[in-house]
């Protein structure tokens, strides 16, 4: 197996599923020649013709809605959103068609896409590019919302979204598209829907998705040094949510800290928490917390290192759990 | 049509393609349009019969509370029958909410098509065999769908077109503009048919838009446009019937703008009479597209007294059928709404199902 970074594990699946079927369109702003603005549509153009990759006018809603016609027609194309807030035209079309045209026509037509969006901050990235916008998606009913936090995974996930019959948002962490490890092109399936144990560990479960994933697992390290053996789960799947595993891994540890980016009021963490409570509360010796952005709009990149939960953060977040069973205070 | 320059080519004609005047008599505008034969402008002006007694019977069953709303296209039959005459069975039809009478013209079943406005289920045909996209309520989005399905077709070398209805209100969102320029770039084999019936719910034309015509917009985008008058059935199938042999020839996309009105109220629930003058429907009236049509055709001995009168017995059937079919009461099942949300259930919708089942039973 060869080490690979994110963005090629991203762009061996694309070329994979390119190559294994002929309905398997990409397309969108810039994803053609450039091959993207992080270069994950490198070269597809090139090796596969324009029929197969192409560029599109720069317009959203059109891109979402023109795909939405062309997987009527019998295609299955995937596009890319090129920035998280850059997807904010096309909420329409994503909310109500993309999501709701299975159910509207009871079965009738079904809308086999992935929309692309790459997301999240930690790049130093400008205001409009850097936005954690899952929970906008993982409300609506009819979308499957998945994020990889691992090249492993990425090139696992994407395949398998590509292949789905329901429409997948495929959130990219962007911070995460230059970090590598050796993949395997020898796909299982299994990853979609499910979450995944990343690291073992009986005092706590620590539970992130797509770019909290490596910062959980650097906190599991660190934490070894203050005598805490942290399990870590990646979500993976945001909906549907797997709440097998992620109770499994609660009721071993019996204390859980929610890891995420994107602003806490309303956000995901709040209904991780909720199922996990619901589930698990005879098991708990603390209350669920959320370690999570602040809530603000992102901020200007010389301010994102307040915004972005870090493994300090969590650690703090993590000692208030408190493991001598005493009453726990939650706090902010 | 011949035209000097590229950019004057996609040019509307600078008044609206007509063939009939209000009186039904003929006159000369029709800028080199051919007339349609003569049993298709027969044909239209059976479907138009039909389809303004089924708009008045859906208007009927709103007041005695069988369909939970019903928006009028009374005034607009010309549009609507001409949009389903224009087209084959291989092609694609995307209606709004106002456009049923398209469908009765494309012959779907009545109670299938009030299936949305009755409030059993968003869609009640089968899109996919009829070849028409559910009745979109959201404005101008299905444009885009239409583009894309459009060019998804010619890809796969279908000479199929798709065919997107919408209405003065729609050309404002910003998806009626995306689609225009999509469906430019690709040439993707697509009509946009603008049906100006002067208003967006309360708001009228000029606080709409200020182009000298709807049809202008298409110009912009390098799309080949035209402008006709709504009321007018002959001018609207001609043009029609040109413009999408121009998108099925692989020329492109073609807008056309229809100047109609909409003698009713937006829907049912909408009290027309606070933001327009009843002079100005009644001038309107003067104009039924209806009356025009058969003035023109019993004057040319195309069309019979008898065959007025059969028309007419057939529309009072088929009104009768409809009412039937929407008065018998039909309870849908709760445990549908679990159905075709997704292709793969998820556990969440699973746990959900069982919790409507046990309410249910209980």
């Amino acid at each position: 197996m060869t080490e690979i970074s994110m963005a090629q594990a991203l762009n061996a699946a694309l070329r994979d599923a390119v190559k294994d079927d002929d309905r398997v369109l990409i397309f969108g702003e810039d994803v053609g020649p450039l091959g993207g603005v992080f270069r994950v549509t490198d070269g597809i153009t090139a090796d596969f013709g324009e029929e197969r990759c192409f560029d599109t006018p720069l317009a959203e809603s059109g891109i979402v809605g023109f795909a939405v016609g062309m997987a009527m027609g019998g295609f299955r194309p995937v596009i890319e959103m090129q920035f998280d807030a850059f997807a904010y035209p096309a909420f329409e079309q994503i909310t109500s068609h993309v999501a709701k045209l299975r159910n509207r026509t009871r079965g009738a037509l079904s809308l086999p896409m992935v929309i692309r969006i790459p997301y999240a901050g930690g790049i130093g990235g400008v205001e409009h590019h850097c936005d954690s916008s899952e929970a906008y998606y993982t409300h609506t009913p009819g979308l499957r919302v998945v994020t990889p936090g691992t090249p492993q995974d990425a090139y696992d996930l994407l395949r398998d979204a590509i292949d789905s019959p329901d429409p997948v948002i495929f959130l990219e962490p962007k911070c995460r598209y230059w970090s590598k490890e050796p993949v395997s092109f020898t796909r299982d399936g299994a990853a979609m829907d499910r979450a995944v144990v990343r690291r073992e560990g009986k005092d706590v479960t620590l539970i992130a998705y797509g770019p909290m994933v490596a910062t959980a697992l650097e906190t599991a390290e660190a934490a070894t040094a203050e005598g805490w053996d942290v399990e870590v789960v990646d979500l993976r799947s945001l909906n549907p949510f797997d709440d097998e595993t992620v109770t499994a891994s609660v009721r071993r540890t019996g204390r859980a800290v929610v890891v995420h980016e994107a602003a806490r009021f309303g956000g995901y963490g709040a209904e991780v928490v909720a199922r996990v409570t619901e589930q698990c509360f005879h098991q708990l010796h603390a209350p669920v917390l959320r370690v999570t952005g602040l809530d603000i709009p992102y901020p200007p990149p010389k301010l994102e290192r307040h915004q972005l939960p870090d493994v300090d953060r969590i650690l703090d977040t993590v000692a208030r759990l408190q493991w001598n069973d005493e009453p726990v205070v939650a706090g902010a | 049509m011949s035209r000097e320059t590229p950019a004057a080519a996609l040019l509307p004609s600078e008044v609206p393609v007509r063939f009939l005047a209000e009186d039904g008599t003929r006159v000369d505008q029709h800028g080199g349009y051919s007339d349609p034969p003569s049993e298709r402008l027969v044909e239209a002006y059976r479907l138009m019969v039909l389809g303004r007694r089924f708009d008045a019977q859906a208007t009927a069953l709103t007041k005695q509370g069988r369909l939970a709303v019903y928006p009028s296209s009374a005034g607009q039959e010309a549009c609507q029958v001409a949009s389903a005459l224009a087209l084959t069975d291989a092609d694609w039809l995307f209606p709004t909410y106002r456009d049923s009478v398209a469908l009765v013209a494309r012959g779907l079943e009545p109670g299938e098509i009030l299936t949305l406005l009755r409030g059993d289920a968003h869609c009640g045909y089968d899109p996919a065999k009829t070849r028409v996209a559910p009745q979109c309520t959201p404005l101008a989005t299905q444009t885009l769908h239409a583009a894309g399905l459009a060019h998804a077709m010619r890809r796969r070398g279908e000479d199929s077109v798709a065919f997107a209805l919408i209405g003065d209100g729609a050309t404002s969102e910003g998806d009626f503009h995306e689609a225009l320029n999509f469906a430019a770039v690709f040439k993707a084999p697509v009509v946009f048919f603008v049906q100006n019936n002067g208003f967006a719910i309360s708001v009228p034309f000029e606080k709409q838009s200020a182009a000298p015509a709807l049809a202008y917009k298409g110009v912009g985008y390098g799309v080949r446009s035209e402008q006709v008058d709504g009321n007018d059935a002959v001018a609207v199938l001609s043009v029609l019937d040109d413009a999408v042999a121009h998108a099925r020839s692989g020329l492109g996309p073609v807008l056309v703008e229809a100047h109609t009105y909409r003698i009713d109220a937006h829907t049912n629930a909408d009290d027309a009479t606070r933001y327009r003058d009843q002079a100005e429907v009644e001038n309107w009236r003067a104009a039924d597209p209806v009356r025009r049509l058969e003035t023109y055709l019993t004057t040319e001995n195309l069309l019979s007294t008898n065959d007025i009168e059969r028309f007419q017995a057939e529309a009072e059937k088929f009104a009768a059928g409809v009412r039937d079919t929407l008065n018998a009461d039909v309870e849908p099942d709760p445990m549908s709404l679990f159905e075709h949300v997704y292709a793969v259930p998820t556990r969440q919708l699973a746990a959900q199902r069982a919790l409507v089942a046990a309410e249910l039973e209980a």
